[in-house]
């Protein structure tokens, strides 16, 4: 680009002489030269273009108005624009008629797809099989009720939160811990709640067992053990269980009792967002 | 351009190439320091910040041992596809009292600026022994010992006095009674009224971990659980033009 130094001897030099070594003074580059003052004009440019000085009271905002807080909001804006008809129709029409709507349905099991994976997958597992404590959301074992109602409902509110009113809410006794039973009376109970679904069980404490459920846990769980879901009362009497169906988990469910916790999802997502997510789990295979 | 080719002057004479190369630092600092004088008004005024209460302190000194930042970072930047996923955008003075903060940049996991809430503490007792039995797909190492780790804090009204002198408002009324909301507000059943008083309604008071004792998780989960709650973005606005 540039020509190649001169180097003769009419070159004046800087005029220091270090053991002897001169240094010449040739002009820098004139293409170097140039682009940084370029550079310096470009800089300045920018400066009033785009949001840079700091004055007393904030920053100059620059003459282009660029804001990234504008442009997300723009962003989020243009998408729920692009939305707003089907969002409207899936506030607007009754939960059991999105499903006979295939273009509704199909657009609510899609983004309840995603909202399942960004905000429900950490505990029910993003293929909803749940694990120890979080319910498998795939099965026909449901705790508050599998209907998309109850579903969007439990999902609007959560459960045994501080922070909805209205949260679903069921505290079992702590039949062991308060000392509300004998050792005895839960080591018998145990065994007839496992017998119930046909885990190995010690036989002679069934029938003991049986008086102990009826005193004491037919109240919510129902004389033949089925649950009760106005109370969020777990059926007993299948073989799917949300923390074990072992001994040592069922004796410390009536030892200590467990809560499991949802958080509420009203203040964190849209009605359109819980309405689609409560299509898509529906929808999973449980849905009633 | 005549006086560009003076510098032999100031390439000659070592006191004035001195005072100059002095006088252009001077600028370079004047420029970098300057700003940091009017930091405050970087930082938009919103409701509902308080300090750290000292369990949650406790908490986010365990989370800078543990070196949660090192995959976690705490700031949503204001793209779309990060507001969805993890809520509003973060705020300036959502972490004006954090020293240091916890932005970080990078995520091997999710980040947490707003993970306050988002699930049950039960759930986080569990992740923290094994993650994988909550998220297969998890990388994250298991912190099961935090539970086992009983804490008294003993030491976090220094932390707090300390926070206090570079400009956390902690009152001395805070710092004194430091040890004692500290147990407090992982105890349910006791007297936690002063705390609400010193750190307002809003606070969790919780058996975090489930267990009996003031634990090192009970910490951590009381910190990652008001992370991002403090300001109430149904009733706050951030102004558009910052």
């Amino acid at each position: 680009m540039s020509k190649k130094p001169v180097q003769k001897q009419e070159v004046e030099t800087t005029g220091h002489s270090w053991d002897g070594i001169e240094e010449y003074n040739n002009p820098l580059p004139r293409w170097w030269l140039w682009t940084f003052y370029l550079c310096i004009i470009w800089g300045i440019g920018y400066t009033i273009a785009y949001p840079a000085w700091p004055m007393i009271n904030s920053a100059t905002a620059g003459v282009m108005g660029w804001s990234t807080r504008a442009n997300v909001a723009n962003d989020i804006a243009a998408v729920e624009e692009a939305n707003a008809p089907i969002n409207a129709k899936l506030e607007s029409v009754e939960l059991t008629a999105i499903a006979s709507d295939a273009d509704l349905n199909s657009y609510a099991v899609s983004a309840g797809s995603a909202v399942f994976k960004t905000w429900c997958a950490q505990c029910h597992g993003s293929g909803a099989a749940g694990a120890v404590g979080y319910p498998n959301l795939l099965d026909d074992d449901w705790l508050w009720g599998g209907s998309v109602e109850e579903i969007h409902e439990t999902v609007t509110v959560g459960i045994r939160n501080t922070e909805n009113d209205d949260a679903r809410y069921s505290e079992m006794p702590a039949f062991g811990r308060d000392e509300l039973l004998e050792a005895a009376e839960i080591d018998q109970v145990v065994n007839f709640v496992m017998s119930l679904s046909g885990e190995p069980q010690d036989a002679s404490q069934v029938a003991a067992g049986a008086v102990v459920f009826e005193d004491n846990c037919s109240s919510c769980h129902a004389e033949d053990a089925t649950g009760d879901r106005a109370q969020g009362a777990p059926n007993l009497a299948d073989a799917i269980w949300l923390y074990g169906g072992d001994y040592a988990a069922i004796a410390e469910s009536v030892n200590n009792a467990r809560f499991g916790v949802m958080p509420p999802w009203d203040s964190r997502l849209t009605e359109a967002q819980i309405r689609a997510v409560s299509v898509y789990v529906h929808q999973l295979g449980g849905g009633e | 351009m005549a006086i560009l080719d003076k510098h032999k002057i100031l390439e000659t004479n070592a006191t004035l190439l001195l005072i100059f190369s002095f006088l252009v630092v001077t600028i370079g600092g004047i420029v970098q320091i300057a700003p940091l004088f009017w930091l405050e008004n970087t930082i938009e005024k919103v409701e509902g910040m308080r300090p750290y209460t000292p369990l949650e302190m406790a908490g986010r000194e365990v989370y800078i041992r543990e070196g949660c930042y090192v995959c976690h970072s705490q700031m949503i930047r204001p793209m779309r596809d990060e507001v969805e996923r993890y809520g509003h955008y973060s705020l300036a003075a959502e972490s004006m009292y954090d020293h240091p903060f916890q932005w970080g940049s990078k995520r091997t996991g999710p980040d947490l600026a707003r993970v306050g809430g988002r699930y049950s503490d039960d759930w986080h007792v569990d992740h923290m022994r094994d993650p994988q039995s909550v998220v297969p797909e998890s990388v994250m190492p298991k912190y099961g010992y935090l539970e086992r780790t009983m804490i008294d804090g003993k030491y976090i009204g220094d932390l707090m006095a300390a926070n206090a002198i570079v400009g956390v408002p902690y009152t001395d009324e805070m710092i004194e009674a430091a040890q004692a909301d500290f147990a407090a507000q992982a105890d349910p059943d006791s007297d936690y009224d002063g705390l609400l008083e010193r750190y307002g309604d809003k606070v969790n008071v919780r058996n975090f971990d489930g267990q009996p004792g003031v634990s090192e998780a009970d910490a951590l989960i009381a910190y990652l659980q008001m992370l991002g709650t403090l300001v109430d973005f149904s009733t706050f606005t951030p102004d558009a033009s910052r």
